[in-house]
């Protein structure tokens, strides 16, 4: 039985409709991810499953119980980490966990919780003076330390270093390891494709694919590129003649072909045929960037996203 | 330890953690009782007032004042920036209630408040011969009736104001009247027929007439105990109507 099912979410602000239908289940022990560019609604989506906000339409079960019907049995079995929500200036790491752990019925070790986020020399520090990741990490804790079921993290990897973001990728495995259920929302590609088993990708308030990142590559096309400078001219003809080739480009002095099945052997053999030699070979394979792009006619925030700062 | 408990537990840590906060709400008060009492007309008995001293009429006043100056500088601006930077949004997704929240609150700025009180009163006792209270029990029921009326009112403000700036400004805005009505201008003994009604209606009038038929060893009027109720379920209601986590 699937531990969240959101089924015709809808909720809209004034005029706007920043959900519009969504819907999906997801199962135990998954890292389900919701995938999306920035106000695409995905928070949203997620405020309504933490029962923070009043959906205007469908309903949300989590674990079984009605996430809008204000059941405080819900805070027992989700714990949430928020986008942009914070801890009062002064509240030092280790009393925090304590308060927060005495919320709960059945809460967590909170002195392992961390020590396996790497807190512990931070017990005493108070929250202003962490930094970024500390402070994600310490509200990764917090969302833990009740012992939940299901745990949301809302782009809990924004704003960390590359190295951070990597610490957390790990960690965010490990609980799932403990048996949590994790709903990711993100807008890191890299992220999504890494961590989740399924992903949701949402646009302008619905649902557009459900599906394995593998999946998704897959759905948008069998399709792969194939890129080499020909040693001698070729006749376009000798190539989109087979079966596995849909297109043929020039692209100065290298040929683009394009085509699904097994084309690179298609294309080798047909070159071989021709005493034609492939310089610089590449094949090209469909990444998750590219199904988003497929799916939603654009690229993801490319301002924000990894491969940006990367570069 | 309970939810309520460690929640009272942190918010008087975090409270002790803000010095300026503490000074206006904890000491700004019985510094103010020290710097009246030092003036030497203060502490002449005047024949108008029964030979009672100026200072004896003032010690009630001041000690209102404490209650105001928490209520209106303290909880309202702590709840308002609470809200501001998300530590209530925080709170919201776990299963501790908006009740037990606004209880340890209160519970905080309770014990603080008599911890002040009782400081207050000490002062006056031992620097300048101000007699304590005749009827204790009295004495502490009014104290915690005005205090109870006074933080509903704090967190009314916290409830309307929209961010942690204008609940401070909003809080100074109802303070200067509130404290005129107790007395700290103009005693209560010295206000004209109309001034003295008014006084009579408002928490910290009816606040201060109660804490000085307490000390005089009577019992508090019915009308100020029961305005200083009023006051406590009318703004504690609205308070509760308007509360939001964000």
């Amino acid at each position: 039985m699937a531990i969240i099912e959101v089924d015709g979410l809808v909720k809209r602000y004034g005029g706007h409709t920043a959900v519009d239908g969504v819907s999906f289940a997801v199962e135990p022990g998954e890292i389900f991810g919701i995938l999306g560019p920035n106000g695409a609604g995905k928070t949203t989506t997620v405020e309504c499953i933490e029962g923070l906000r009043k959906a205007d339409g469908g309903s949300i079960r989590v674990c079984g119980i009605d996430a809008q019907s204000g059941d405080s049995e819900l805070r027992q079995v989700l714990g949430a980490q928020l986008q942009e929500s914070e801890l009062p200036d002064k509240l030092r790491v280790g009393e925090a966990m304590e308060l927060y752990s005495s919320f709960y019925r059945d809460p967590a070790d909170w002195r392992e919780l961390i020590e396996t986020l790497h807190l512990t020399g931070k017990l005493n520090a108070p929250f202003r003076k962490l930094s970024g990741g500390q402070k994600q990490r310490l509200s990764i804790a917090l969302a833990l330390v009740g012992n939940p079921r299901v745990a949301v993290l809302d782009e809990v990897t924004t704003g960390l270093d590359p190295q951070a973001r990597r610490d957390a990728w790990d960690l965010i495995e490990r609980i799932r390891g403990r048996g949590v259920t994790i709903l990711l929302v993100t807008h890191f590609m890299e992220e999504a494709e890494r961590l989740c088993d399924r992903l949701a990708v949402i646009d302008a308030g619905r649902l557009v694919a459900l599906d394995t990142p593998a999946g998704l590559v897959a759905r948008v096309d069998g399709r792969q590129r194939i890129r080499f400078r020909p040693s001698t001219p070729l006749e376009h003809a000798v190539l989109t003649a087979l079966p596995e080739v849909s297109s043929v480009e020039r692209a100065g002095s290298q040929l683009v072909v394009t085509g699904t099945g097994n084309l690179l052997l298609a294309v080798t053999t047909a070159l071989a045929r021709e005493q034609i030699t492939a310089g610089d070979l590449r094949v090209e394979q469909t990444t998750l960037d590219d199904a988003f792009v497929a799916l939603t006619g654009r690229r993801i925030d490319a301002t924000d996203s990894i491969a940006a700062e990367e570069i | 330890m309970s939810a309520l408990s460690r929640l009272t537990v942190t918010e008087t840590r975090l409270f002790l953690r803000e010095p300026i906060v503490v000074f206006f709400a904890v000491a700004f008060a019985p510094i103010l009782l020290i710097v009246l009492g030092l003036i030497p007309s203060m502490r002449e008995p005047v024949p108008e007032l029964g030979g009672l001293r100026m200072i004896d009429i003032y010690l009630p006043i001041v000690v209102s004042m404490g209650i105001a100056l928490f209520s209106l500088s303290g909880l309202s601006q702590l709840f308002a920036s609470y809200r501001e930077k998300g530590v209530l949004r925080r709170l919201r997704t776990t299963p501790v209630r908006p009740v037990v929240l606004i209880g340890a609150q209160l519970l905080m700025a309770t014990i603080m408040s008599v911890l002040t009180m009782l400081v207050i009163l000490a002062i006056g006792r031992l620097a300048f011969d101000v007699r304590l209270p005749g009827q204790l029990t009295a004495y502490l029921i009014a104290y915690l009736l005005v205090a109870l009326a006074m933080f509903a009112i704090g967190l009314l403000v916290a409830a309307l104001a929209p961010s942690s700036k204008s609940a401070s400004a909003i809080g100074s805005l109802v303070f200067f009247p509130l404290i005129f009505f107790a007395g700290l201008w103009l005693p209560r003994d010295a206000m004209s027929g109309t001034l003295r009604t008014i006084s009579d209606l408002t928490p910290l009038g009816a606040g201060v007439q109660s804490l000085q038929d307490a000390t005089a060893g009577q019992w508090p009027q019915p009308l100020h105990l029961a305005v200083l109720l009023a006051w406590t379920v009318v703004a504690g209601g609205l308070a509760a109507r308007y509360f939001r986590w964000e």
